[in-house]
């Protein structure tokens, strides 16, 4: 049988002997998604700083000279790239899909597990590459995190000669690292489950990793595109994307290119990375709200239908980027169209998520605390994403500080807030160890509110008019309360910036003091809850890989000795198959 | 970016979403009889390799379909301004395309050696397959000279841009083929017991086949777009 061959292929399971092997070179996926772990919250601290440091010049332009204007374009530029790719798409497919894939799916490792430990090294090379920008003469390339050209290879941007180069070529780099582990991640869901997983019996966490793989194997090439290009026009003076212009008194040297098809090649890749962060969090969110309220997932099926739906939706929503660059008026209705239908699945997912609370026995644990505030960051941002996606509505608010709202609300909050709910989750499997509990709820409250106070007055700017990417301001162009919130705006983003340090301290002290986990402290049902060592040894499953019999949420099922049976657990007394409604 | 390249996303999706809708219409919920419904294996009975080579090969096309995208959408403005210049495309490219087209057909009598397991002439097949595609490579270098030659190495014009880049980036694709083949060779010749190495080296050969079978089919679309326009 195919999964003998496949998901129990002891023969072929590298067998690491020194501390090399284990713990740097390893082809073990729970150290390589560590390893991505680690290198993607290092990297986005420091895009964590760059925005701290950005709200203190907006917040308070006459106190602090922390930076010129040039270094708060760089910022800019280097805080959005880091934070949408470097941090959430490297935590979420290469941390969280690499630990949780085969531990959910009932595998011993990834199926091409030397590709998978290649990953990790070629996208730590991407990071220090981009780091790299930062000592290279001129710094890193300011021209925003969309690099739109022709502004980002034109002199007197910060960063057009070398640091453009080096942040594509990062791009570059990281894309190979990316389809290296996603080819893993792809591959070990379709044919390295264990006996009994059926497609339709994953965790809602897996199919959200799964499908937002496919995505970005789809996605990025259209970055690598568009990046291969604009090197070129960088360096040897093709004329792909840059038309000929008077720039500072000069003529460039190039002619004809068109800026317009580097925006379409760029949001066909943008677009569906929006759910390359979002899928995984919905997924993830699913699985952290139903372990937690000890109730099925609300509509499961309609889940994996929705995940589906949103995944190839999001291919032919990416103009409503670009509405105010110039287009045919029915281009912009039909991606204005597309972007509402794309509402529909994800609206359907909000419904469940609700759903599935009512009337669960509801625990609120430090991870229920993060995923229920995902709710509440998701609607919000949400909604306002129904402003942006009307070609009407979207044309004033554009460029404003409406936009840096919604799109901080909808894929930097809600996927940050379901990041540290699965880390509170899944840390005592990974360590052993439980995460301190007092110290987890007293970041959860000072993050959520703080993320509020933050954003919820940068709507309001929007609606002011204000526009985004502005080093500072004048009192003559806005009124003083303006500024005023401007300052409450930096002072909370402060205070929500140090709370990190409470995970940080929290991560580090509950791995030597935290109280011991136990295999299960969630009472969770799914397969990484069942390995026989906690953490998981090499090869996850001792002699004999799990079987299994149900779904992932058998939780509160009538006639069960306990609230919850695990998937590997077969029919029998106590342990009666549900039939309630999925 | 053209419609067409959002249809064929949507095309794509719809594939994808027809090969799991049988999967998905199960109630995993109310499964009667679980130890009957035991899923028994991987999806398909494709090797985890062959999966791989198929994900891989669906990324290669969203390059080059991007990538020819782009060609177009660039042309159109091109042309509009008047900076689009036609030239000719140099003769040696038929000459090249016979040669890839015959690394292909040796890589196929390749393959069918390794099913038979016979090893030697298997040996001597795919030398002359991976030969043929060096050839193909090293002929391409002679096409951009052909093109230097006639006085259009100018890449400002980016109808002679995009010749070099998209047969660079082609190029670069049947390297890293030429990378497995040689990893082919010295697994032909890597003393392991005869049982492993025949299904080793008939996978890998069988893989690699695939790949050459495809890249070459991407070079004829490559090439008929760079003909036609």
């Amino acid at each position: 049988m195919a999964y003998v061959a496949m998901a129990d292929r002891d023969h072929e399971l590298h067998d690491p002997q020194t501390f090399i092997t284990k713990y740097i070179w390893s082809q073990d996926h729970k150290v390589i998604a560590i390893q991505y772990g680690v290198t993607a919250i290092a990297i986005g601290l420091v895009a964590l700083v760059l925005s701290l440091v950005m709200r203190l010049q907006l917040g308070f332009p006459h106190t602090f000279s922390l930076i010129a204007p040039a270094d708060y374009y760089q910022a800019i530029t280097m805080h959005g790239m880091i934070m949408v790719i470097y941090l959430l798409t490297a935590l979420f497919l290469g941390g969280f899909g690499n630990y949780l894939i085969p531990l959910m799916c009932g595998a011993r490792d990834m199926v091409f597990p030397y590709m998978n430990m290649l990953s990790y090294w070629v996208y730590l090379l991407a990071v220090l590459i981009l780091v790299a920008g930062f000592f290279i003469p001129g710094g890193p390339t300011g021209a925003g995190w969309t690099l739109y050209p022709p502004q980002a290879v034109s002199t007197g941007t910060p960063g057009a000669s070398w640091g453009i180069v080096c942040m594509l070529i990062s791009l570059g780099v990281f894309i190979v690292a990316f389809t290296m582990g996603g080819l893993n991640y792809v591959t070990t869901v379709l044919q390295a489950r264990c006996r009994g997983m059926t497609l339709m019996r994953m965790p809602l966490s897996v199919w959200g990793i799964f499908v937002a793989t496919i995505l970005g194997l789809l996605a990025f090439p259209a970055l690598l595109v568009s990046a291969v290009m604009m090197t070129l026009d960088a360096t040897i003076g093709t004329s792909f994307f840059m038309p000929a212009m008077l720039s500072m008194g000069h003529t460039n040297t190039h002619a004809g290119g068109s800026p317009l098809l580097f925006q379409h090649l760029f949001w066909f890749f943008g677009h569906p990375e929006v759910y390359i962060v979002a899928l995984p969090a919905f997924g993830i969110v699913s699985d952290l709200l139903s372990t937690h309220s000890r109730r099925h997932i609300f509509g499961y099926r309609m889940m994996v239908w929705a995940i589906l739906a949103i995944g190839c939706l999001s291919f032919v929503v990416w103009a409503h980027h670009m509405y105010v660059s110039g287009m045919n008026p029915y281009f912009g209705f039909f991606f204005a169209t597309t972007t509402l239908i794309i509402a529909v699945p994800t609206a359907i997912k909000v419904y469940n998520w609700v759903l599935t609370l009512w009337r669960g026995d509801i625990h609120l644990t430090v991870p229920m605390l993060f995923a229920i505030g995902f709710i509440f960051t998701f609607i919000h941002g949400g909604l306002t994403g129904l402003f942006l996606g009307n070609v009407t509505v979207d044309v004033p608010l554009s460029a404003t500080y409406f936009v840096v709202a919604h799109f901080h609300m909808v894929m930097g909050v809600s996927p940050i807030l379901v990041v540290f709910g699965a880390v509170y989750h899944w840390y005592p499997k990974m360590s052993g160890k439980m995460l301190n509990d007092t110290l987890g709820r007293l970041h959860f409250w000072i993050t959520f509110l703080g993320v509020y106070a933050i954003y919820l007055p940068m709507h309001y700017l929007g609606i002011m008019g204000v526009p985004r990417r502005y080093y500072a301001y004048s009192t003559a162009d806005f009124p003083q309360s303006v500024q005023e919130l401007n300052a409450a705006i930096t002072v909370s983003a402060l205070i929500v910036g140090a709370a990190q340090l409470i995970l940080l301290f929290n991560l580090v002290y509950s791995l030597f003091k935290g109280k011991p986990a136990g295999p299960n402290p969630w009472r969770g049902t799914s397969l990484e809850w069942q390995t026989p060592d906690t953490p998981p040894k090499h090869g996850n499953w001792g002699p004999k890989l799990p079987v299994v019999y149900r779904w992932a949420y058998d939780y509160s099922v009538p006639g069960a000795s306990e609230d919850f049976i695990p998937q590997n657990v077969p029919p029998g007394p106590g342990a009666p198959l549900s039939h309630g409604h999925g | 970016m053209t419609l067409g390249t959002a249809y064929t996303a949507l095309g794509a999706g719809v594939l994808v979403w027809a090969f799991l809708v049988r999967s998905l219409r199960a109630r995993p919920w109310q499964t009667k009889d679980a130890v009957g419904a035991l899923h028994e294996g991987g999806e398909t009975s494709l090797t985890p390799q062959r999966i791989g080579l198929f994900t891989f090969l669906a990324v290669i096309s969203s390059l080059f379909g991007l990538f020819i995208a782009a060609y177009h959408m660039r042309m159109m403005d091109g042309i509009a301004n008047g900076d689009w210049v036609h030239y000719k495309v140099p003769g040696i490219l038929w000459f090249n395309t016979a040669v890839l087209m015959l690394g292909s057909a040796t890589m196929q009598w390749a393959k069918g050696a390794a099913e038979r397991g016979e090893f030697a002439p298997l040996r001597t097949r795919l030398i002359a397959g991976g030969a043929l595609t060096g050839g193909f490579l090293l002929l391409q270098l002679l096409a951009w000279r052909e093109l230097g030659a006639d006085g259009f190495l100018s890449v400002r014009n980016p109808a002679i841009a995009f010749f070099y880049l998209l047969t660079a980036v082609h190029g670069l694709h049947l390297v890293g083929g030429l990378a497995v083949w040689g990893y082919t060779l010295r697994r032909l010749a890597a003393p392991t017991a005869p049982a492993v190495r025949v299904k080793d080296v008939r996978q890998v050969v069988g893989l690699c086949t695939l790949y050459w079978h495809y890249l070459m089919l991407v070079w004829l679309v490559l090439f008929g777009l760079m003909l036609s326009t």
